[in-house]
């Protein structure tokens, strides 16, 4: 019943910190090198669907300024939500099942470094029992951390086997190309920021933005040599009331992953939205990958570069790079968004 | 392609100026309620819910969907929000239909709110914006010089923006969910009103509202069955529509933006109207400063440019006249901002499903929701019927 959707383009942004660009700056080129890439005229999309934040932004109605970046003249068709734009994806693919539209452009913006992110996020909770406490998103992915330290999901050692495997991959990322390689050992032995999280337990803020062009069956093979199918897509939510759902799982994660068909198949690669180096194991367990058949985040994840907004929507072009290019097969993307892993994306891409 | 959908049920809160009673949560989950009521469902029916508002910074939290997750039973589900500026409820309800048009989910319930006694509106719109220009003039400011645009343009007589407000607020009397319930409001007391941003007069400007709606939206089977166990009408979507322009850029034309067009002449070929004036029978329009109703019966192609004040002075929009606007009171009497245009959308439905009480038309077989925000840029609209497409 469900129409064939495929990734044919992606276009990042290199990341950086503390930029003195606008949104506009960010998006404008990102969004030409995507059509570019695709091989289509801004007037040939049916769709834009963009994620981003106000309260990164520190302005209402931020989001109006990408449609300058656009240059949405004459009117076109757009959507935004307030949130990843792996979540902006979705809608994009909702609104191509309904057959209004053959192509969609889904992009995203996040100025991690342009205030204080840890506080900023502190005001998605409860704004009567736990905002007021102000408790910061790194301390209670912490609490979450001790947690599955405790309960034997984790240990600090595979925590930090994630860190270095991040720090080296991002190195190799030209998106990235920042950190200094150490061993995991040499990463335990680092101070602990917030115990039992060390720095590079914790994702970088960094500022990007990122695009990807959407097509629909014949739409897709005629722009595109070996698209990058969206097999299945799902998305699900968990209680943020921290003391009634279980951290040291991701039930949200296992339902989203079933209903994208991800679970039991082989997987060549998986971009996972961890923004905390215990989270990338739980997120494993719930997805059911094994990093011995499935090469984890390729990319260096969030952890060497976490762009808030942007972060999830760059996991589905990193995997959808590596399916476009022909070294995978079969790739998960996967996106977060709340505290403690409390709203998960997943998806399944694959390759003619 | 599409699959049929439905409304098939509407829920909403009464507006008012501070619901002290609840807390953003229990405002949200009154609306879902009554809409699950309507609908004859319980929340374990859901499949998916999708939820709008307008900016986050009007109550202080960011993504506040994120913690209502519990309020909605949402764990485990699909919980979508959309944020598209003032359209936001008209753009956030087609998102939902979309999951059912698409074959994606059967029963979806989507949701507006907004609480703005929890914060304060002006301060949110007016923060210094890094790198931008600050715009202190608050929505009045914005609208007004457009509007002065529209009367030197048509040469309309003043008293046009008067007459609107006496309709809408008229209106609201028969509707109990609304914020104002102005009593003997008349053309002479309303041309007195204090002058606010010129020519907007005080009573020809919406409130700020504490408020929320809910819609319950489902595949053709789920509808077929609800009319057959209820043996009540359900609204079916026959077309909906988006547009969206930049807010600035030289020769703009604002008084009759190109996005608000081009949305409009979308949703009439796709719901095959070719004359909408005498094919539609309820209009739930996004009215917030009382002279937008001329402006927009002009821009969505129900009277010639320059003629939809002369609609307005010949009655046509009252609820006895033959394309009524708003029977609700619409945004001039209840605007509760991110759910604003979604009410204009459940309004509409309210009136195909014969679900209005005392603001009921006789005999709606189509009406329109239509919704705008930014600065008049973003355009959502549905057209709604008692017959199935």
């Amino acid at each position: 019943m469900s129409r064939d959707v495929a990734i044919v383009a992606t276009a990042q942004r290199p990341m950086e910190t503390h930029t003195l660009l606008t949104s506009v700056e960010l998006l404008a080129p990102t969004l030409i090198g995507v059509l570019e890439r695709a091989g289509i005229e801004r007037s040939e999309v049916g769709f834009w669907c963009h994620g981003s934040c106000d309260y990164m932004s520190g302005q209402p109605f931020s989001f109006i300024s990408a449609v300058d970046a656009i240059g949405a003249w004459p009117p076109i068709v757009e959507s935004h939500v307030e949130g990843d734009g792996a979540l902006a994806l979705y809608e994009a693919w909702v609104k191509i099942q309904t057959g209004e539209c053959d192509t969609a452009v889904v992009f995203a913006n996040g100025k991690t470094t342009a205030g204080t992110i840890d506080r900023v996020m502190t005001l998605q909770l409860d704004p009567y029992t736990v905002a007021p406490l102000w408790p910061g998103a790194t301390a209670l992915a912490a609490l979450q951390a001790r947690a599955c330290l405790d309960a034997g999901k984790v240990t600090e050692a595979a925590m930090a086997e994630v860190a270095a495997a991040s720090i080296s991959a991002g190195l190799a990322n030209p998106n990235v190309g920042w950190g200094v390689a150490a061993p995991a050992d040499e990463l335990l032995d680092r101070p602990y920021a917030t115990a039992p999280l060390r720095a590079h337990d914790c994702g970088l803020p960094v500022d990007g933005a990122v695009a990807v062009v959407l097509a629909a069956g014949d739409a897709a093979r005629s722009l595109c040599e070996r698209p990058a199918w969206i097999r299945g897509i799902d998305h699900r939510i968990d209680t943020q009331r921290l003391g009634a759902r279980s951290l040291t799982e991701s039930a949200s994660t296992a339902i989203a992953a079933r209903h994208a068909g991800v679970l039991g198949d082989r997987i060549d690669v998986a971009e996972l939205y961890a923004p905390y180096s215990h989270q990338l194991l739980l997120l494993l367990t719930a997805l059911g990958l094994d990093p011995e058949r499935t090469s984890i985040n390729p990319s260096g994840g969030a952890l060497c570069a976490n762009p808030q907004m942007a972060a999830g929507l760059v996991r589905f072009a990193e995997a959808a790079d590596r399916v476009l290019a022909g070294t995978a097969d079969r790739a998960v993307a996967h996106s977060t968004s709340g505290p403690c892993l409390q709203q998960n994306l997943v998806a399944l891409l694959e390759g003619e | 392609m599409a699959e049929r959908c439905a409304v098939i049920g509407v829920g909403q809160t009464h507006h008012t100026a501070c619901r002290a009673d609840v807390s953003i949560a229990g405002l949200v989950r009154e609306a879902v309620d009554r809409a699950l009521e309507s609908a004859g469902m319980g929340i374990a029916d859901i499949d998916a819910i999708v939820i709008g508002k307008a900016p986050d910074m009007l109550e202080g939290i960011a993504m506040p969907e994120l913690w209502l997750a519990d309020a909605l039973a949402a764990h485990g589900k699909p919980l979508f929000r959309v944020h598209t500026a003032g359209s936001v409820g008209g753009s956030t309800a087609i998102v939902a239909a979309q999951h059912v048009m698409g074959g994606v989910h059967e029963r979806v319930l989507t949701i507006g709110f907004e609480k703005q006694s929890d914060g304060n509106t002006m301060w949110a719109l007016s923060v210094p914006i890094p790198f931008g220009m600050p715009v202190h003039a608050g929505a009045g400011g914005y609208f007004s010089p457009i509007v002065r645009t529209y009367i030197a343009r048509y040469d309309v007589p003043l008293h046009i923006g008067a007459m609107v407000a006496v309709k809408d607020r008229g209106n609201a009397l028969k509707n109990p969910y609304a914020h104002l319930h102005d009593e003997g409001l008349t053309l002479e007391k309303a041309m007195e009103s204090p002058m606010l941003w010129d020519p907007i007069r005080f009573v020809e400007t919406c409130p700020s509202s504490d408020g929320a709606i809910a819609l319950v939206l489902t595949d053709e089977a789920t509808a077929d069955a609800h009319v057959a166990d209820t043996g009540r009408s359900v609204a079916w979507i026959h077309a909906t529509a988006m547009r969206s322009e930049p807010t600035i850029f030289a020769g703009r034309e604002q008084v009759s933006p190109v996005a608000g067009e081009m949305c409009a002449a979308d949703l009439w070929r796709k719901g095959g109207i070719t004359n909408p004036a005498e094919e539609i029978d309820a209009v739930e329009m996004y009215v917030p400063f009382s002279w937008f109703e001329p402006m927009w019966l002009e821009n969505l192609g129900f009277a010639p440019k320059g003629d939809g004040w002369r609609f307005v002075e010949d009655g046509v929009t009252e609820m006895t006249g033959s394309l009524p606007v708003n029977a609700s009171g619409g945004v001039l009497s209840s605007n509760p901002i991110g759910a604003s245009g979604m009410l204009r959308f459940g309004e509409a439905a309210m009136q195909v499903m014969g679900l209005a009480g005392e603001h009921q038309i006789s005999d709606v077989r189509k009406a329109v929701g239509h919704a705008y925000g930014g600065g008049s840029q973003f355009f959502a609209m549905w057209l709604l019927g008692r017959d199935k497409p």
